[in-house]
């Protein structure tokens, strides 16, 4: 294959500049999980990089663990963005002041 | 030396995700991470893991970005056009990108990332398969009962009926 391992590692680090960017200037509480899921894939694509240009199947394998679990953050992330948008009736983080209840 | 498909898809997956991140509305916002996502499933076809590309479109393009759509659907009107971030730390955070890449990038390519270069076949989607009902079944078994409490928390949560009423207390 033409392709090598660094084109895909330099495409993985451009994708988690970007997410960390979305999380540090990011108010936004639904951008925020846009970010995260920019960043986890960065780390899935790094995952099977690696496991392409190592030999064994462990990378594709934790590879689909790791896209599993992250279905499940996300379930639960957006019911807490959703609990808190009808308790502040916003989705500013800066707007959620406090935590109780 | 790299070819004209991973060129498109860097192109498409770097360029839609920094759009689902500066666009203005959050709805356009999230079809653009789809495609974002999609693009990340054509590099796991360009590395010869069929298997794990048809996972991505099946759990992410199909499901989480569906899921956050409808989330996004949820939200006032006002809300999904208005944008909302610090402008004071948006050079800050532009700074950090830059030297996060630029710092990350050159230690990768001080490494000897560069000479590693395989002529071995790709893996067999048939073996995972086997990987998974034996070496992996106790995870397996882990992952679904983390999925499960995972989806009955997020239920539990969404359907809540007495937050507005606490915070009307408050």
């Amino acid at each position: 294959m033409s392709n090598e391992l660094i084109d895909f590692v330099i495409v993985s680090v451009a994708l988690l500049g970007i997410g960390i960017y979305g999380l540090a200037v990011k108010r936004n509480a639904i951008r925020m999980l846009f970010s995260i899921e920019i960043i986890i894939n960065a780390a899935n694509l790094n995952l099977v990089a690696f496991g392409r240009f190592i030999p064994g199947s462990e990378g594709q394998t934790l590879a689909l663990f790791s896209i599993g679990i992250a279905a499940a953050e996300v379930a639960v992330g957006l019911a807490l963005i959703i609990v808190a948008y009808r308790m502040y009736k916003n989705i500013d983080i800066a707007e959620f002041r406090s935590l109780k209840g | 030396m790299v070819d004209a498909a991973f060129l498109a898809l860097s192109v498409l997956t770097i360029g839609t995700a920094i759009a689902a991140l500066e666009m203005r509305s959050l709805i356009y916002g999230s079809i653009a991470l789809m495609g974002s996502l999609g693009g990340i499933a054509g590099f796991f076809l360009l590395l010869d893991s069929p298997f794990v590309a048809m996972f991505q479109i099946a759990v992410y393009v199909g499901s989480i970005a569906v899921l956050i759509l409808f989330t996004v659907m949820l939200v006032k009107r006002e809300l999904i056009f208005q944008k909302i971030e610090d402008p004071k730390r948006k050079f800050a955070g532009i700074g950090l990108m830059l030297v996060l890449m630029v710092g990350i990038g050159s230690i990768i390519l001080d490494s000897g990332l560069k000479t590693i270069v395989t002529d071995e076949p790709a893996v067999d989607y048939r073996e995972i398969g086997v990987d998974f009902v034996t070496y992996y079944w106790p995870a397996l078994i882990a992952m679904a009962l983390i999925l499960a409490g995972a989806v009955t928390g997020a239920l539990v949560l969404a359907r809540r009926e007495d937050v507005e009423d606490e915070q009307r207390a408050n």
